[in-house]
């Protein structure tokens, strides 16, 4: 195993475990600090694989601006420790045994998938931030031109929801 | 180039480890060296010398969020425009067309939010001009 | 192990050199104290700093000795003391990575065996890299107000965040300008993109074409950095000491040297996209060639000063430490007149000099500036700061655009 790889490994696991420990902790400011570890890890994940500007969006949207909203949140409305409720017992004995065939699926389909070299390549997608750009303001213009609208229209729904007059 | 590309990468991971063990050793520092000597009212919130009155976990107004949510949005469309910037010189004109079309619908979505008076953070009276 | 260390020489040299710039940001952090006090204090007609040392030079050092022997307090209702203390340690850790890929200048050496530049760390997207870890800066301070469970704390906190958050926007829009003009976003390749000169004796640098964005970026960093006139989270007549109210000793400190860190990086990074990084101001010709003494001669300037006051102080300690400082600094004179020392110490000596004027503004600006007040603080960079940078893309798009075709 080479250098890359090791590095996959370790933080794939740092992902997996944060995003285990997102859902096991009770208090609400330690689940939104394990989902950014798991964006942290994730970028890494990207940068291995050659793409460096995403795994630097990765990190500034979904860390830095999307977390700090779910901070917000929880700050804003004082969010205390969850409590357990019949519900969450529920959650227990059907979500366990549903995850446990999730992962069972998974792991057939990537068993399924395994001898092939093509797993993980690291450096394999270049996404080089000229490319990124050619290709988003070239074949890719309309979805662009419409994220713009998706983003007007988050702006008023974001007002219109908070700016209720009392 | 595969080879340039990773190794200029380690040495960031090599100083992360270095930044956070330094930081780490000094958090470890003041709680080795520094004496403990704790009373009640040394460990309770500072409220200026008086005795804490109530709970800190209070509701907050909601134009922290509005700022929080207004953020991401523009944060997004701040990334849209860097990719841009570094191929405007490649797109020509039409890059400089399609971007305005892009920015326009922002404004207009920015001047609304103004309109609204989102970005105004004091009562309307108690604000000069 | 060692044989491991022997096949990969380069990993011991970035070691090495992160090792190295590690020790020099934290002493530049501890200094930067030293300079703020002494230049505050000299505007202000005082002495400043003056007893610990020559000039208080060892005051930095009095400063960290008494933060260590403090009492390490740790409140009894913390909301969360995993997250109480882990604020202090994000802070530092994250404003000590944001200069891992500022590159120093543009020479190449030799070391271990592998060729080097003066970096830690040379990528392709540095600027982003910086941008990202600033991004994560905020947490640092969220996290501290929240986790004191006291109401002063909770209320800089989320002060500091929604500030910090508005004027990245600021900032990161006036990062477009220049990318419009540079076309990269390696570090290296906008600075080389500011050689050369117009009409053979201005600069090419991007502060006179992008002026609107250098000023939005600036003063965006400024309030990045929650320095005055934007220490609003610090506001002590109103918020006692903001999000780090609860914290004591060296966790305290901790912020302070992040702040300083902050302040160090904002200012480098102002020097490499709009003041040409490492480039000298003078026109690369033989006239001016005798420009490449300066730092040389500069050093022995400062060596013939520290010497006359070898005489003039009348401590008899200050006068030995002055002594060795100006035959330090003497020595170090000598061997930057060295062939391979003075074409290696062109590049960090203008960056630093840039920079170093820099850090002087934010200073300047906090002895002589009176703090906003939040709503206003709000107003300037929604209102103000962001349209005009989105005004200064605009703009320079249509320029570059126009020329491109």
């Amino acid at each position: 195993m080479s250098a890359e790889h090791w590095l996959f490994f370790f933080f794939a696991g740092v992902a997996v475990l944060g995003a285990l420990n997102l859902i096991l902790q009770r208090h609400p400011i330690h689940s939104a600090l394990s989902l950014i570890l798991v964006m942290a890890s994730l970028a890494v994940l990207y940068l291995l694989l050659g793409a460096e500007f995403i795994a630097a969006i990765q990190i500034i949207v979904y860390a830095g601006a999307i977390m700090v909203l779910f901070v917000f949140v929880i700050m804003v409305l004082n969010a205390g420790e969850e409590e357990r409720t019949s519900l969450s017992r529920v959650a227990k004995f059907v979500g366990l045994p549903l995850a446990a065939v999730f992962l069972v699926e998974v792991c057939y389909v990537l068993y399924r998938a395994w001898p092939s070299e093509q797993m993980v390549v690291p450096e394999r997608f270049l996404g080089r931030t000229e490319a990124i750009g050619k290709a988003l303001y070239g074949e890719f213009l309309l979805p662009f031109e419409l994220t713009a609208i998706l983003i007007l229209i988050a702006l008023v729904g974001a007002v219109v929801l908070a700016q209720k007059e009392p | 180039m595969n080879q340039n590309y990773l190794s200029s990468y380690v040495p960031i991971l090599i100083y992360f480890l270095l930044a956070m063990g330094v930081a780490g050793a000094i958090m470890l520092l003041s709680w080795l060296i520094g004496p403990r000597k704790p009373t009640p009212t040394k460990l309770s919130p500072y409220e200026c010398g008086m005795l804490p009155t109530g709970d800190a976990r209070e509701p907050f107004s909601v134009k922290f969020y509005l700022v929080a949510i207004l953020f991401i949005l523009f944060d997004v469309e701040a990334m849209f425009l860097i990719v841009w910037a570094v191929v405007l010189r490649q797109l020509g004109m039409y890059g400089f067309i399609i971007m305005s079309i892009f920015l326009f619908l922002l404004m207009v979505g920015f001047v609304y939010e103004w309109k609204k008076g989102v970005l105004d953070w004091a009562p309307r009276q108690s604000r000069r001009g | 192990m060692s044989e491991w260390i022997s096949r990969h020489p380069e990993l011991l040299v970035a070691g090495l050199k992160a090792g190295v710039l590690i020790f020099v940001l934290l002493t530049a952090v501890a200094y930067m104290v030293w300079f703020e006090r002494k230049l505050i204090a000299h505007i202000q007609s005082r002495w400043g700093p003056y007893r610990v040392g020559p000039h208080g030079l060892l005051q930095p050092l009095a400063d960290g000795l008494k933060f260590l022997f403090k009492e390490d307090i740790i409140l009894t209702n913390v909301t969360s003391r995993f997250v109480y203390l882990f604020a202090p340690f994000l802070s530092l850790a994250l404003a000590l990575l944001a200069v891992a890929v500022i590159p120093f200048g543009p020479e190449e050496f030799e070391l271990l065996g592998t060729r080097t530049g003066l970096y830690v760390a040379d990528i392709n997207v540095g600027l982003l890299f910086v941008l990202a870890v600033t991004s994560l800066g905020v947490y640092g301070v969220v996290l501290a107000g929240w986790s004191s469970n006291s109401k002063y704390p909770l209320l800089g906190g989320l002060r500091s965040a929604a500030q910090m958050i508005s004027y990245e926007l600021a900032l990161t829009f006036a990062v477009v300008g220049v990318l419009l003009l540079a076309g990269t976003l390696s570090l290296r390749e906008i600075v080389d993109g500011q050689s050369g000169t117009w009409a053979g004796f201005l600069p090419r640098w991007h502060v006179f074409p992008q002026f609107v964005a250098f000023v939005c970026f600036f003063v965006a960093g400024v309030a990045e950095t929650n320095r005055t006139p934007f220490d609003l989270p610090e506001a002590e007549s109103e918020l006692v000491a903001g999000f780090h109210t609860e914290y004591s000793s060296l966790k305290f400190a901790m912020f302070f040297m992040a702040e300083y860190a902050h302040i160090i990086t904002t200012s480098l990074l102002v020097t490499i996209l709009f003041f040409g990084g490492w480039l000298s101001p003078f026109p690369d010709t033989a006239a001016w060639n005798f420009t490449r003494f300066l730092p040389s001669v500069l050093t022995a300037v400062l060596a013939l000063l520290f010497f006359r006051d070898a005489f003039r102080l009348t401590n008899q300690y200050h006068r030995v430490l002055t002594f060795l400082i100006c035959m330090g600094l003497a020595g170090l004179a000598f061997l930057l007149l060295h062939p391979t020392a003075l074409v290696l110490a062109q590049g960090p000596f203008w960056l630093l000099a840039k920079t170093g004027m820099f850090l002087f503004v934010f200073v300047w600006t906090r002895a002589t500036l009176p703090r906003f007040r939040y709503d206003q603080l709000m107003a300037f960079g929604w209102k103000l700061l962001v349209p005009l940078a989105v005004l200064n893309v605009f703009v320079t798009s249509f320029v570059v655009a126009w020329r491109a075709d």
